[in-house]
């Protein structure tokens, strides 16, 4: 009958609420998914997809060694994500955390540089730390300034930001403080100037695994992120509630960047010693992956930023064992990406099968 | 039987989680034929017409078009059964004319502006539409944009039409107006299903009435066979009276004082003109005026969030010291200790937090009390607990999102709110809108509780026939003028009518 050719196959239906357990499930699914297609370019390059996995696995987890640089990875991810969290809570899509973490390597930089001779050691170390934040925020403080007061698009602002920033760095590596003659490089750290290290690792990750409570008490439990979540949801009611709105997107965008300045302060003093212009590498977009999939809570955001380094850290042995070419990690993560970004859509609605019981009355 | 229906849903059954929002419903309508649905807020009357639109899909029962059953899966497969729905937000594209958005989103092909301009007219002149078709969006009113609603439907060849509570944005002469449209389509052999809450209207322009009750069918009337009364008996299940006191407050004082008030948008139109007048203590203020005369800017600008031009607006303390509140901002109103509550227009806009639930929304006017940087949730949590069991929220839970409570309770979580506050002096902006007969006289009971307890409440509102009974004074505004400030226990309803088309500054002030 009509009716039977007009009811489909499957349909959609939105649901509302769904049980804890159930949703995290649905999550990890769609991890295991997303590890399964993984498999298809693995193929196609040619790789024995199960001996593939083997490898990022023993090459990111298999060793202690092996495990603190997957760590250390993921320090800077996790700490630039709790950094545009709030961000985006306010719906600011602050996209300039590149440039931020940049700008806060650079003052970090300048005191491991010029002070590390007559500053004994923790004191340097805090003085770097203190106006790496303060760098971080006053940079992302430019185009929550310019929303506040003219209005202006700070997904452009702040993108746009970020290459000042990383031109910057650029100068500097060539001119003022570059090392020997002609390099184009910075010179290298002093001991003085480098994070002491902590069960292998620099002690950045009691940093961010500090900041990860912080932020989420900062979030859920203050008065500030009380009225970040207000305008996220309407700028209207904020001012209808006497929210100054101005300031309180310059005041959390320079909480961000500040954030973001220190993770810049962590990189140059706890893994690479030095500064150039490369010195996010990308940190700064990644961390957007990881603060969208852990749907900005602070706890979720560390078990993201560890599976994303634990893909480029086993990548990289991958690319060295098997000669696979280590941008399979990119692919892997945009499937990941894709797939916890689908299974959200599950979560909000179920499929329905057409009724079998009706087909038999039929018959 | 049922190839009389142009329409048949059968034991429909719509869940969302544990709410079951409608429940075995089973409902019929005639082609020329307009059926009023009636129903308490969040009886599931939007639930079941969308499924009518392909926006939801029962999760059981079944949906006949003249006798043939039907699935229908989106909005777009609701158009190609003539199945057209007029939602309460319109979705209309600003920056484009009345034209363009009728024509907007059909792909028949190239896009013939020239024909379709000239088949949206012909649709026009043949209901009776009045409508610049040239005219952006977003330089329109709210009826504007709702004509233009009716007439994109109509276009796609719509024969029966769902309108979901479309007077509530209406004055009664733009209500009148889409009546005689409404009736013009009847004859035309459509069937109009409409929503609304106001049982005047009901009677007025619908053949039969469907009742709901809290996602139950209950029955269907003739309209000749009915009154106002019985439906209501109908709707809650139980007889309610339908009288507004107005007791009389002893002593009067003045509360807030407001001379010469002038505001100028962005674009630089006067949107108030030297509007004066005064609040007191134990008085309900009523603001009459036809939608965009001004009602909006007052209240936002006395809550200081509408920039003001010149004049000025004045708070009278208990100890009859005046103090300005020109220039400051909502914080600072509340830092200086006056005490002013305000339910707005746009509830889910700029009232509440739609993302949060009761608790979350509690904490709006509270968050900042206390010392520290953390924000304290008990008293917000007791809060919602209270207005949720005193005003009967219907509601899962007080965390759950308001967002997704039906209108009525969306503004009784915001009304609630707001007097708990206790204020000095409470505004309310179309308190009422959207609400059901039952809710809105909780609501002007909660008001007039509020005046007698000293409170200078001012009401702006959109029936007269309430504003009469429920008011002491009523302004009038024309045009961002005050036509006059007239007792609302003497005058009659055509006086305010007549001032509010006309400026005659001579007539009667008090
Ligand atoms: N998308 C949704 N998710 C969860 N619950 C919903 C949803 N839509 C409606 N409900 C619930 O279903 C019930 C019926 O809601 P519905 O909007 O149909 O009521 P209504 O009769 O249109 O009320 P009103 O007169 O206030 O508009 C309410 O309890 C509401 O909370
Ligand atoms: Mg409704």
């Amino acid at each position: 009958m009509s009716a039977e050719t007009r009811t489909p196959l499957i349909r959609l239906v939105k649901r509302t609420e769904m049980a804890k357990g159930k949703v995290f499930g649905i999550r990890v699914a769609s991890i295991v998914i997303a590890l399964i297609l993984g498999c298809i370019p693995m193929l196609l390059t040619g790789t024995d997809p199960i001996s593939a996995y083997g490898v990022i696995i023993q090459g990111s987890l298999s060793r202690p060694i092996y495990i603190k640089q997957t760590v250390k990875i993921a320090i800077p991810l996790l700490g630039c994500a709790l950094a545009i969290a709030p961000c985006f809570k306010m719906r600011f899509w602050n996209i300039g955390a590149e440039g931020q973490i940049t700008m806060g390597a650079v003052a970090a930089t300048y005191f491991a540089l010029f002070w590390a001779e007559s500053v004994p050691h923790v004191v340097l170390l805090a003085i770097m730390f203190i106006t790496a934040a303060a760098a971080g925020g006053l940079w992302a403080l430019i185009p929550a300034f310019f929303k506040a007061r003219w209005n202006t698009n700070e997904t452009l602002f702040t993108l746009m930001m970020n290459y000042i920033a990383i031109g910057i760095v650029a100068w500097l590596q060539g001119g003022p403080w570059e090392g020997r003659k002609g390099s184009q490089l910075i010179p290298m750290f002093q001991d003085s100037a480098r994070l002491p290290t902590v069960l292998g690792v620099h002690c950045g990750w009691i940093i961010v695994l500090a900041l990860v409570f912080i932020m989420y008490i900062y979030m859920n439990r203050t008065k500030q992120g009380y009225e970040i979540a207000v305008i996220g949801d309407s700028v209207n009611t904020a001012r209808y509630a006497g929210m100054n709105v101005g300031w309180i997107i310059m005041r959390t965008m320079f909480i961000s960047g500040a954030i973001s300045g220190i993770v810049g302060f962590m990189i140059v003093s706890g893994a690479n010693f030095t500064l150039y212009s490369g010195v996010a590498d990308g940190v700064g977009f990644t961390s957007i992956t990881v603060a969208w999939l852990s749907q900005l809570n602070s706890f979720a955001m560390i078990a993201v930023s560890m599976i994303l380094a634990v893909i480029e850290k086993g990548a990289n042995t991958l690319q060295t064992r098997l000669s696979v070419p280590a941008s399979i990690a990119d692919i892997i993560t945009g499937i990941l990406l894709f797939c916890m970004l689908s299974s959200e859509f599950f979560i909000n609605y179920s499929l329905v099968f057409r009724r079998r019981e009706k087909k038999e009355a039929e018959a | 039987m049922e190839e009389n229906y142009a329409i048949e849903m059968k034991g429909i059954t719509k869940r969302f989680g544990q709410v079951v929002a409608n429940d075995g419903i089973s409902l019929a309508i005639k082609r020329g034929e307009i059926l009023a649905l009636l129903g308490e807020n969040g009886s599931g009357k939007t639930t079941l017409m969308n499924m009518l639109s392909g926006i939801y899909q029962p999760d059981e029962g079944e949906i006949y078009e003249d006798g043939k059953p039907v699935y229908i899966r989106s909005p777009r497969e609701a158009f190609s059964y003539g199945i057209g729905m007029i939602h309460q937000h319109y979705k209309l594209i600003e920056v484009f004319n009345a034209t363009q958005n009728i024509v907007l989103g059909l792909d028949d092909g190239r896009l013939d502006l020239a024909a379709a301009a000239k088949k949206v007219k012909e649709i026009c002149s043949r209901y009776g539409f009045e409508i610049d078709l040239s005219r952006k969006v977003y330089e329109m009113s709210v009826s504007q944009k709702q004509t233009i609603e009716i007439v994109k439907i109509l276009y796609r060849g719509a024969d029966i039409l769902i309108l979901d509570e479309p007077t509530a944005v209406l004055t009664p002469q733009e209500t009148q107006k889409l009546f005689t449209v409404l009736r013009n389509m009847k004859k035309d052999g459509k069937a109009i299903i409409i929503i609304t809450h106001k049982l005047n209207e009901v009677m007025e322009v619908s053949d039969r009435v469907a009742v709901l009750r809290k996602g139950k069918y209950i029955g269907a009337v003739n309209t000749s066979e009915t009154n106002p009364q019985m439906l209501t008996e109908m709707m809650v299940g139980h007889s309610v009276s339908l009288n507004i006191d107005r007791p009389v407050y002893p002593s009067p004082q003045r509360k807030l004082v407001v001379e010469g008030l002038t505001c100028v948008d962005e674009e630089g139109i006067t949107k108030l003109d030297s509007v004066s007048f005064t609040a007191n203590t134990g008085e309900i203020l009523g603001v009459a005026g036809i939608s965009g005369s001004g009602q909006r800017e007052l209240l936002e600008a006395i809550a200081g969030l509408y920039p003001v031009k010149s004049g000025s607006i004045r708070f009278v303390g208990d100890d009859g010291a005046e103090k300005e509140l020109v220039g400051l901002t909502p914080k600072k109103i509340r830092e200086a200790g006056v005490g002013m509550a305000f339910v707005p227009e746009d509830r889910l806009g700029m009232g509440l937090v739609g993302s949060m639930g009761m608790t979350g929304n509690m904490m709006l006017r509270s968050w900042k009390n206390g010392r520290g940087a953390l924000v304290r949730r008990k008293e917000p949590e007791n809060l919602a607990k209270n207005i949720m069991e005193e005003l009967d929220v219907v509601t899962p839970g007080i965390d759950y999102p308001v967002r997704r409570l039906s209108g009525g309770n969306v503004q009784k979580v915001l009304v609630g709110r707001e007097i708990a506050g206790e204020p000095a002096v409470l505004m309310t902006a179309y308190a009422v809108r959207g609400l059901d007969i039952n809710t809105s006289y909780t609501i002007y009971n909660l008001l007039t509780e509020q005046k007698m307890k000293g409170v200078a409440v001012i009401y702006i509102g959109e029936d007269l026939d309430v504003l009469l009974e429920l008011a002491d004074k009523i302004l009038v505004l024309c045009g961002g003028r005050v036509s006059g400030i007239v007792d609302a226990r003497t005058v009659t309803k055509e006086e305010v009518g007549l001032m509010m088309t006309e400026y005659r500054p001579e007539e009667g002030r008090l």
